[in-house]
């Protein structure tokens, strides 16, 4: 695996940056006409979003700049950070205490380094056999029998969601696809541009239009006009990104499909936990956006279909023909 | 040394991921007694690096003696948090305990005498984390005899669940650190009122 800065990359970089530059602009031009308090107050979330891109962007890139282990490290951080959001909000009790010590200090740290090392065979396995196998088997010297059963799983499903399938995301850079050496890190680009954007566009499909609910027993925000506004939007982006992948313009709108609509899921079924759980975010450590987990939900469920979809048919399949 | 206490500071504020909220009551630098629920070693550490720096250097915490009078503990609690060390109640003859409690007492007002705000568990000794115990009568009387101290009730969530009573090692739980309005007690408040009051306001800011 290896990061180039090829030209393609570079007008990506430069399409972002113009990006957030015009909606900064937006966002600096609404802050002056709002007139109502509610608006007042989405003009203001809206820019303190806007300025959390401007941080996330240049975090994303300083990794991407650094190469494969910087973008490991970046997506072992946000497991870290997304796996604390997940446990300091679900209930644990203290015989759990060991076991989770092992899940942040021990299996997140081995499963992005058995990555970055690029064995691919080993990191597919390491949560969803290994550490399944494991968390019960450290959790029964506990000897605390209450609720065994909630407390692995919950644990378990912790780990698949925040480390395993964060993971597939930077896993991206080990993928070898016939003839596009040495460029799979823009295909994690693409994967993060596709998801991020069709959030963002959700979003504004939303406030714009939106007043059909989706599911508002589990998301009050949710409504169908921006899901299919931003889901239309963000896949027609998609498509119109082909020339970056190894994909054809048709396919790059299947997969683009694909992995926004996937992403909706993640986004409603992390809503689910938090309402189950009575609150509205994972955390509040990215202004106007709450948790890591808030911003990644939709990476959760994306990357990990993503990923295989394009192994598949892209690299077992091409060498098999 | 103030620098390895920023350091200590920022590195539980690391651990602990603390978000703190001040309810109807401000970060000022004016003599007081913060007083919250103990559940954790870690709890005095967590409460002392919310505060902002300059009210850290003003502010010691109040802490058992067993537990930190030997080694690094020792030297972390004496040196770098500039903690009043405790004896904590034992099992011992009464006419020995009530001596231990005077000269506890008498540790405190002398931290208050220099101006000091003071840290202080008033469960005085580590709860579970799901309910707050009884207040012990030593916050009572710390405002017997300085009532002109204000008395800010705290809230610690989540602590217990970093570092459990018994585990050495932490899981870096969110906790929540909540400082709420101080106290105004009547000027004749009796012992058992003023303790309930006290320990109500700790509860209520459970969910702030």
């Amino acid at each position: 695996m290896n990061l180039n800065l090829d030209r393609q990359m570079l007008w990506l970089v430069e399409g972002v940056v113009g990006g957030l530059m015009a909606a900064s602009l937006v966002g600096f031009f609404l802050s002056r006409t709002a007139k109502s308090d509610s608006a007042r107050a989405t003009v203001e979330n809206l820019n303190a979003r806007i300025r959390a891109w401007w941080i996330m962007i240049g975090i994303f890139s300083i990794a991407m700049l650094v190469g494969p282990l910087g973008a490991m490290l970046l997506f072992a951080f946000v497991s870290f950070l997304a796996l604390r959001e997940y446990v300091s909000l679900i209930p644990t009790i203290p015989a759990d205490h060991r076991t989770l010590f092992w899940a942040f200090f021990v299996v997140t740290p081995l499963q992005y380094w058995i990555l970055y090392r690029g064995w691919y065979g080993v990191a597919s396995i390491m949560i969803p056999v290994y550490a399944f196998l494991f968390v019960p088997m450290r959790l029964v010297l506990s000897q605390e029998v209450a609720g065994f059963l909630d407390r692995a799983a919950r644990i378990h499903w912790g780990l698949m969601v925040c480390v395993y399938c964060i993971s597939y995301a930077p896993a991206l850079l080990i993928l070898d696809v016939p003839g596009y050496k040495h460029q799979s890190a823009k295909l994690l680009l693409y994967l993060v541009i596709v998801v991020q954007l069709s959030d963002v566009f959700q979003y504004i499909w939303g406030k714009l239009l939106g007043k059909r609910k989706i599911a508002p027993l589990v998301s009050p925000n949710k409504t169908w006009e921006g899901f299919l506004g931003g889901i239309g939007s963000a896949s027609l982006l998609g498509t119109s990104l082909w020339w970056m992948t190894p994909f054809s313009p048709l396919q790059a709108l299947a997969i683009s499909l694909m992995i926004t609509l996937l992403g909706f899921a993640g986004g409603l079924i992390m809503s689910a936990i938090k309402r189950d759980r009575g609150v509205k975010d994972f955390g509040s450590i990215i202004e106007g956006h709450g948790g890591i987990l808030d911003r990644v939900d939709s990476i959760c469920f994306s990357a990990p279909v993503f990923f295989h979809v394009t192994r598949f048919f892209f690299v077992t399949h091409a060498n098999n023909m | 040394m103030s620098w390895l206490a920023g350091v200590l500071a920022a590195g539980a504020r690391g651990l602990t991921g603390a978000t703190v909220r001040w309810c109807d009551c401000a970060p000022e630098a004016r003599q007081r007694v913060y007083f919250a629920n103990h559940t954790s070693h870690l709890d005095f550490v967590a409460l002392w690096s919310a505060l902002p720096a300059r009210l850290r250097t003003l502010t010691r915490p109040v802490a058992a003696k067993d537990y930190w009078q030997s080694g690094i503990r020792r030297y972390l609690a004496v040196n770098i948090f500039r903690a009043v060390l405790v004896e904590r109640r034992t099992e011992s003859h009464p006419q020995h305990q009530l001596e231990a409690a005077r000269h506890s007492l008498d540790l405190l007002l002398e931290a208050l005498a220099n101006r000091d705000s003071l840290i202080i568990f008033p469960e005085g000794t580590r709860g579970d984390g799901l309910k707050i115990g009884p207040f012990k009568s030593g916050l009572y009387h710390l405002w017997r005899q300085r009532p002109d101290v204000q008395f800010v009730p705290v809230y610690l969530a989540n602590l217990n669940r970093v570092l459990p009573k018994g585990e050495v090692l932490p899981v870096p739980f969110i906790s929540r650190i909540a400082f709420g309005p101080p106290l105004q007690p009547a000027p004749d408040e009796s012992k058992e009122t003023f303790l309930r009051e006290a320990r109500e306001a700790v509860c209520a800011l459970q969910h702030a």
